[in-house]
């Protein structure tokens, strides 16, 4: 068991006044930093520095890791019908039991199956991302960025899959949310030349 | 009985020339010429009025602008934003100072709770001891020195008293009855142990902060603060303002620490202690709480008023005489009386706004201190130090004078 030893304060600190003196200039320096900061903010001036480290949540936020898991959205073929083929790996792995799926019979034979309905109750999802590593078909991402999830009603935190097609990664994500940047590069030139 | 009718006259005439004397004596460190014209007797009311309702609205725009600042030079101090949330219909929201409005309807509208087995009386008028006693404090301190506008003498301090610092004292002792009546009213133990921590700290300081300040007098042979400013005027060698701090220097770190420690404000806050040791406002709420914190604000401008006044020359701008700037090299820039009064009153007001930024770093730096380290730092250190002070001072003076 370690024993933290009090640190006996000598003939210095017991006469308090130089090292008043010493914490004073530490704060006041902070003080005077951020005030030249921030009244240069005021004049457009080093927009770079940050005065504070506040993000202003509603109007200001944090720039979100691309390997953090937000919102679900569903993906999409080029024909713009849903890329998803209503295998129910993904329901079947949710641990939270929150994704719903009703399997239709897709007309083209290549496809066989296509989900009738796709919903997800994020009040009963844990953002275990789960889903996303299941899926064959790479219909389902989190990459939305939307972390605020957030309704009056239990019923409205239900997302349908009509809901989860319209959703779009964010711009600054790219196409696989796991990926680093320089990996996105790559990737979209493989893409295009595909 | 003629005779004793006469005399009884006599002594009626002579008091009445004693009387007319003081009056007269009052009216000239007032800086009036005569007691006697009726007309500009009323004209003075009027200039004393205008004096008291600008010291008053001083202190109390003060007390706005530190509450304000309380929030956001803390803010800043620690790389936070602070409040600016809130609006009045939309208005900008001016960094935040609506925030004062907002305390203040939510505070006057919120519920007055009296402890129920508490005294009813000496409950309410607790909080309205303390926060009178710490705002007639400011009647006898200069805001700037007697200036002649328009035929009209123009004193900027509302009572020209020749006790002015034993003034200062004695009311700033009387406040300390509203907080231990505060502690005792509220039928609370917590409370009570809280007030009667806070006599126990005040009395302590007060004898180190009337020991720091014999120096002081000593030096300037005179308990008026007005005096004592204009003495802080003279130039030593001809070019070194001969301010307090110049002379005291150690007075000065002992009258600024007491002075802390009679705010009752971080360093020193053992009577209150808002945080986990509640004291002696527990069972105050609303409007009542407020006047307690009110007087705190207002004792904090008090002791960057007093140090001021004391120590930095109060409204003394370096070579500025009562016709203009007379600098040592032998430029002489003159001036009007009203710039004059403007440089010296803005001086004033300054030093006072950079003592207060100055207290409220102090708070928003340092952790509390422990009440026996506080009792070993007021009555071993400091009161010792100050008796030192006054015998170095007074060796000083002996040898200086001889």
């Amino acid at each position: 068991m370690a024993i933290k030893k009090v640190v006996e304060t000598g003939w210095w600190e017991r006469i308090y006044v130089p090292e008043i003196v010493r914490g004073v200039a530490l704060t006041a320096g902070h003080f005077f930093r951020n005030m030249a900061l921030h009244t240069a903010h005021i004049f457009g001036l080093a927009k770079n520095e940050r005065g504070a480290a506040t993000y202003q949540y509603p109007e200001e936020r944090r720039p979100l890791s691309p390997r953090l898991r937000t919102l679900h959205r569903l993906t999409r073929r080029e024909d713009g019908s849903p890329r998803c083929v209503a295998c129910m790996m993904c329901e079947t792995v949710c641990p939270a039991r929150c994704i719903y799926i009703v399997a239709g019979e897709h007309p083209n034979p290549q496809i066989e199956k296509y989900p009738v309905r796709f919903d997800i109750d994020l009040g009963l999802c844990v953002m275990c991302g789960y889903c996303v590593e299941a899926c064959p078909e790479d219909a389902i991402r989190m990459d939305t960025g939307v972390v605020d999830t957030s309704a009056y009603t239990r019923e409205a935190m239900i997302y349908d899959m009509k809901k989860l097609l319209q959703l779009s990664p964010t711009p600054t994500r790219g196409i696989n949310s796991y990926a680093r940047p320089e990996d996105l590069k790559d990737e979209k030139e493989a893409l295009a030349g595909h | 009985m003629p005779a004793d009718n006469a005399d009884i006259a006599d002594i009626a005439d002579k008091g009445g020339a004693f009387i007319r004397d003081i009056r007269v004596r009052s009216a000239l460190s007032a800086g009036t010429p005569s007691g006697v014209d009726t007309h500009e007797n009323g004209m003075n009311y009027i200039i004393s009025f205008l004096v008291v309702g600008f010291v008053f609205s001083t202190v109390m725009g003060f007390m706005y602008i530190l509450l304000w600042a309380e929030r956001k030079q803390s803010a800043v101090m620690q790389d936070r934003i602070g409040a600016n949330r809130a609006t009045f219909f939309g208005l900008p929201t001016m960094a935040g100072l609506w925030h004062n409005i907002a305390d203040g309807i939510k505070l006057i509208t919120k519920e007055d709770f009296i402890p129920p087995l508490g005294n009813k009386f000496l409950h309410t008028i607790s909080p309205m001891i303390a926060l009178f006693f710490a705002l007639i404090s400011f009647a006898v301190v200069p805001f700037g020195g007697i200036y002649n506008l328009w035929g009209y003498n123009v004193s900027f301090q509302i009572l020209s008293l020749n006790v002015g610092l034993l003034y200062v004292f004695a009311v700033m002792s009387m406040g300390i009855y509203g907080f231990v009546l505060a502690g005792w009213a509220s039928a609370n133990n917590y409370a009570l142990l809280g007030g009667m921590r806070a006599s126990g700290q005040m009395i302590s300081y007060e004898i180190t902060m009337g020991a720091t300040i014999i120096g002081l007098l000593m030096i300037y042979g005179t308990l008026d603060l007005q005096q004592i400013n204009v003495a802080q005027g003279q130039l030593w060698g001809g070019w070194l303002p001969l301010w307090g701090v110049i002379l005291q220097p150690l007075g000065f770190i002992l009258f600024f620490t007491a002075t802390i420690a009679e705010t009752k404000r971080i360093p020193f806050d053992i009577p209150e202690g808002e945080s986990e040791i509640v004291g002696y406002f527990m069972e105050y709420s609303g409007m009542k709480f407020a006047m307690f914190w009110q007087t705190d604000f207002i004792e904090t401008i008090l002791a960057a008023a007093l140090s001021t006044t004391l120590f930095f020359g109060g409204w003394q701008v370096p070579y500025l005489m009562s016709d203009g700037f007379h600098f040592p090299w032998g430029t002489v820039w003159t001036l009007p009386v009203i710039a004059v009064m403007l440089l010296q009153v803005g001086s004033f007001l300054t030093k006072v706004f950079i003592f207060c930024f100055l207290l409220m770093l102090i708070r928003w730096t340092l952790p509390r201190f422990r009440w026996d380290q506080l009792m070993r730092l007021g009555w071993t250190i400091m009161l010792p130090l100050s008796i030192l002070n006054i015998l170095v001072t007074g060796l000083v003076l002996v040898l200086w004078r001889s």
